[in-house]
Parts: structure tokens; C-alpha cells; sequence
């Protein structure tokens, strides 16, 4: 019997690659593109402002509500936290991104890698929670600048209007610092990746042809390493946008897209709008990959 | 040509310091945090997050030892992920053996899918899934949280079992095949036992991915409180600090250790994990 079915099989691929591929497409087609198609069938209907009740029809009012300028606040500052931490990511990954592809060999190189995928992996919800332990008013971030005699450096920062708070804890700063430190490894691997695949033999082409160490780097590696850079930042940029426990554990009570969704499919009860709020980052990162593919970084990659 | 010759050498090339010190700065960074946390667990101080901490103590893991909650929720996590690891490998495997050795159009499309969950932010997947219990009227149960972390763990599958096939040749399987043995055999024999150890590589990964996961469970766990959950209800309403410090720990050694395991299996210079 079994023996029939694998003959069958083997005679007939396609039948092999419909088991194969259902399950899986299956899956991820009823629960997952399902769930999504649920979500967009949501943010159509609305909430009635008489009843509460969910409406069940197609209009776009609630996507109309999308425009008061408390949301357009929430959008506003959540992209510009997403750039911000998208920039910040790209520099301070680079360096360690180059030394891991040009320079570190062996052992050095293995201990790196794992460096930079076990935060990657593990420990999402920990890894905010130790922040909260550094960056509290009476906690090591605060010890250190008094420690150093520079707490008066920390006080003038805290005073910033727009980026600092009564604490770190409750700072703009902070809550860039948290974002910065959660998703840097999701730059580096990219820019690393993307570092390897530089020929050695164009770096000494450069170099023999009169270039110096500084200006083959901005002329070779640093455009080969770009579609790297932007991978990463598709990365951050998408993540950024769509979390929302970094930003209600750390800084100000100003909300972000993920607050606001959460606010209003939880308490609110008003799910489409919810619903349509999760569009919005969706649309900005699909803007986003458009504008990163004529930059014809999807070329390269 | 004196600097020709000194970026020439490649591989025996000295890195400047000031690149060492940055990439050493930026490892410092990803990891000096958590020993924050290490250190904390330890502390006497009971009400504030002070530091240097008053004194050390292990009392913390005694009384977290205790906590009935705490058994509950580490019970529920370890549950779930060993549930969405299972349904990970399974689906994962079947998909990256139709991607790589299957041959059809679309292939890209199932890549694509099934990537997609770990891609967009959680929070999509998350509302996503919520929108879809809403509309079929499903209740929150046990099963809901695995329908959303078996979505997105099956990537970490996918890309192992898939990397190792592109590695693996096809000579054996025809080899076998030649030799008489039918298709389930020859999966048996000679797929199988290639891919074991891309395949607990994976489903570590996928365990540790499942077990600490927060955002999208926080949208279908309805009142079943999660590991990670738990946490997260300390974050904003603390009432429990000493023994948060203990669980911390306790979550970054069970998801470290699968991962730990996981880049041994794919060979320490882990070009398969992502």
C-alpha cells in the first residue's frame, strides 16, 4: 500500500509537490493571509458613535478618523523615531558589521556572530526590562554620571525640551536608547552580509590603481555595503513602527502607532479603527521598500 | 604602491584600533545590559531599583520558587512552545523541501509567505489574528496563542532545513532510489538523518522565538497569562520587583541555552540561521 502510494508519487511530482506545499500553504494561507484579509475587511467597517456597535458595512469612515491631528501626531512621531533609530542603528552597527567581515577569523568571528544573533533571538521582553533597570533615576546609568561628577551633564540633557524628562526612565532619549539597543542586530547582520560579499579583488583593483585606504572606502566598499544598510534598515524602520512595549515601559505618555492600536482594539473597543490604524505602517513601509527599490537596492541584494 | 601593498594582505591585515574600539563598543552594548539584570536578581533592595545594590542575597529565588503564577505561566509558555515548535518543523520542513526541490512558479511567493509573519511588526500579525477571531467568533484559548506563534516560527525552520538542502546534493537520494528504495524510504533513510541537525537547529530557535514571544501573543492569549506576559504586567503595574529580577534571569537562560544549541548544530559559523 505504502509502497503504491510512493510509486504514485514518484510518477506523478506534481502530486508530491501538492503534499509537500498544502500544509504549509494551508497554514499560513487560512490562519496568516486569512487574518490579514480579516483585518482589511475590519478597518472598512465602523464603530457607531449612538450604540458602540461595530457596523458592518463598507465605508471609509473610519479611515477618515485617521486625520484628527492627535493621530497625525502619533504617525508624525512614530516615523520620525523610526528614522532616527534607523540612522543611529546603521552607524554604530557598521564598524563591528566591517570588522566582522574583513578582520575576524575563527574562533574571534564565531563568538561575534553569536554576539550579535543570541540578542536577535532570545530575550525580547528581558532584554526591554533590563532598561528599565538602567535608565531608573536611582539606578547605574544615573550612578555613573554622578560617580563621574558629570550628573550635572545628565540634569542639562534631561532638560532638553523634546528629548529629555523627569528621568531617563521617562525621556524620549531613553526610549530612543531601548529602541536602538533592541534592534540593532537586525542592522549588523545585513551590513555584515553584505560586507562579505565584497570581492577582495576590487579593494586591491582600488588600491593599485592609486586610491587610498579612505577613499576606496567611500568609493568601493561603502556603495557595495548599501543594500546591506538598507535590508537592516528595513528591518528597524518596520520594527520601530510597529512596537509597542518599548514605548509604554520607557519615556514620556506620548503614544506611538502600536499604543494607539492597542488603545483602541482593548479598552476602546473600536477595532476598525484599530484595524486602521495597522495600515498605516504598513502603507509607510510599503512606500518605504518602493523608494528603497529605486534607489535599486533590491538589485544588489 | 606602499599602500597597495598594505591593503593587499587581506586576511593577515591588523584592524585599526579605533575600529576595534567601536566594534567592541557596539558588543558591549548588545550585552552588557543583561548582566544589569544578572546583578539585580542578587539585590537585598526590595522597593527601588538602586544602585549599586545595598547587599546580595539568593533569597528572590526561593520566594519566586513559590509562586503558583509563576509555575502557571511558565507552564503555559513552555506548552505553547512546545506545540508551535512541532507545528514549525513540520509545516517548515514540508515548505523548504517544496522551495528547493520542487519545481514551480510562485516559489518566491512561498518564500515570501513565509517570511512575511517575522517581517512585518508584530504588532500586524498580532491585529491581524485578533481580527480574525473577532469575525469568526472563536473563543481566546490555548490554541489561539499557537496559531500565532506557529505562524511565525516556521521561518526559522524554513531557512535551516531549506539552507541544507541547497548544500546537500541530490547523488544519494538517486543513489537510493536506484537502489530500489520508494520515496518514503528514501526520506526515511537518507533525507531525514541529512536534515536532523537542521532541523533541531531550527526548532530550537523556534523555541526560544515561541517561548519569550509577547506582542502578538498579547492579542490572542485573551486572560491566559504567558511567561512573557507576566513580565510585561510588571513592566507597567510592578508590584513584584525582586522576584521579576529572578524570572528575568530565568527567561534569558531558557531562551539562551536552545540558541546556544542551535549555532553548534549549524556549525558554529551559522550561516544558516537567518
Amino acid at each position: 500500500m505504502l509502497r503504491r502510494a510512493a510509486n504514485f508519487l514518484f510518477r506523478h511530482p506534481r502530486w508530491a509537490l501538492g503534499l509537500l506545499l498544502g500544509p504549509p500553504l494551508l497554514w499560513l494561507g487560512v490562519v496568516y493571509l486569512g487574518s490579514l484579509a480579516a483585518l482589511l475587511v475590519q478597518s472598512f467597517f465602523h464603530v457607531d458613535e449612538f450604540t458602540g456597535q461595530v457596523v458592518r458595512s463598507f465605508s471609509f469612515a473610519t479611515y477618515a478618523q485617521l486625520f484628527t491631528p492627535a493621530n497625525l501626531d502619533i504617525f508624525r512621531r512614530t516615523t520620525l523615531m523610526a528614522a532616527t533609530v534607523t540612522i543611529a542603528a546603521a552607524l554604530l552597527s557598521f564598524p563591528l558589521a566591517y570588522y566582522m567581515a574583513r578582520y575576524a577569523r575563527g574562533r574571534v568571528r564565531s563568538l561575534l556572530y553569536l554576539g550579535v544573533i543570541l540578542p536577535l533571538w532570545s530575550s525580547y521582553i528581558v532584554r526591554v526590562y533590563s532598561w528599565k533597570l538602567i535608565l531608573a533615576k536611582e539606578g547605574i546609568l544615573s550612578w555613573f554620571f554622578s560617580a563621574a561628577g558629570l550628573g550635572r551633564v545628565l540634569d542639562a540633557v534631561l532638560a532638553i525640551p523634546g528629548i529629555g524628562g523627569p528621568s531617563l526612565s521617562f525621556s524620549t532619549l531613553g526610549r530612543f536608547l531601548v529602541f536602538l539597543y533592541i534592534w540593532l542586530p537586525y542592522m549588523i547582520l545585513p551590513i555584515q552580509a553584505a560586507l562579505e560579499r565584497v570581492p577582495k579583488s576590487l579593494l586591491e583593483a582600488s588600491a593599485d590603481l592609486g586610491a587610498p585606504p579612505g577613499k576606496t572606502f567611500r568609493k568601493v566598499t561603502l556603495p557595495l555595503a548599501l543594500p546591506g544598510v538598507i535590508a537592516g534598515s528595513i528591518f528597524t524602520f518596520s520594527l520601530t513602527l510597529g512596537d509597542f512595549i518599548i514605548p509604554g515601559t520607557i519615556g514620556d505618555s506620548s503614544l506611538f502607532i502600536g499604543q494607539a492600536v492597542l488603545r483602541h482594539q482593548g479598552t476602546a473597543g473600536n477595532v476598525p479603527l484599530a484595524a486602521a490604524m495597522t495600515v498605516v505602517p504598513m502603507l509607510i513601509m510599503a512606500a518605504y521598500l518602493a523608494w528603497a527599490r529605486r534607489l535599486g537596492a533590491f538589485d544588489a541584494l | 604602491m606602499l599602500s597597495s601593498a598594505r591593503s593587499k594582505s587581506g586576511a593577515g591585515e591588523r584592524a585599526p584600533l579605533g575600529l576595534k574600539l567601536a566594534a567592541l563598543g557596539a558588543i558591549l552594548f548588545l550585552h552588557l545590559p543583561l548582566l544589569v539584570v544578572f546583578l539585580y536578581a542578587f539585590t537585598t533592595d526590595e522597593a527601588t531599583l538602586s544602585f549599586p545594590p545595598p547587599g546580595l542575597t539568593l533569597r528572590w529565588f526561593s520566594v519566586a520558587w513559590e509562586r503558583a503564577d509563576l509555575w502557571q505561566a511558565f507552564s503555559l509558555s513552555l506548552r505553547v512552545a512546545a506545540v508551535s515548535t512541532a507545528v514549525a518543523v513540520v509545516l517548515g520542513t514540508l515548505a523548504a523541501l517544496a522551495v528547493v526541490r520542487g519545481r514551480f512558479a510562485g516559489r518566491e511567493m512561498v518564500t515570501l509567505l513565509v517570511i512575511l509573519p517575522i517581517a512585518l511588526p508584530g504588532i500586524v500579525t498580532g491585529i491581524a489574528l485578533r481580527s480574525g477571531l473577532a469575525l469568526t467568533g472563536l473563543p481566546f484559548s490555548f490554541w489561539t496563542i499557537v496559531a500565532g506563534h506557529g505562524t511565525f516560527c516556521i521561518v526559522t525552520v524554513y531557512n535551516n532545513v531549506a539552507a541544507r538542502l541547497r548544500r546537500t546534493g541530490r547523488s544519494q537520494i538517486e543513489a537510493s532510489m536506484d537502489l530500489g528504495a520508494d520515496t518514503f524510504q528514501t526520506f526515511r533513510r537518507i533525507v531525514l538523518p541529512s536534515l536532523a541537525t537542521a532541523l533541531l537547529a531550527g526548532g530550537m530557535l523556534a523555541f526560544s522565538l515561541s517561548f519569550d514571544e509577547v506582542i502578538v501573543t498579547t492579542f490572542t492569549a485573551g486572560q491566559q497569562r504567558t511567561l512573557p506576559i507576566w513580565i510585561l504586567d510588571q513592566l507597567t503595574r510592578p508590584r513584584d520587583r525582586p522576584v521579576t529580577n529572578v524570572t528575568a534571569l530565568f527567561v534569558i537562560a531558557v531562551t539562551t541555552l536552545p540558541i546556544l544549541l542551535a549555532h553548534r548544530l549549524s556549525g558554529g559559523g551559522g550561516r544558516e540561521e537567518r
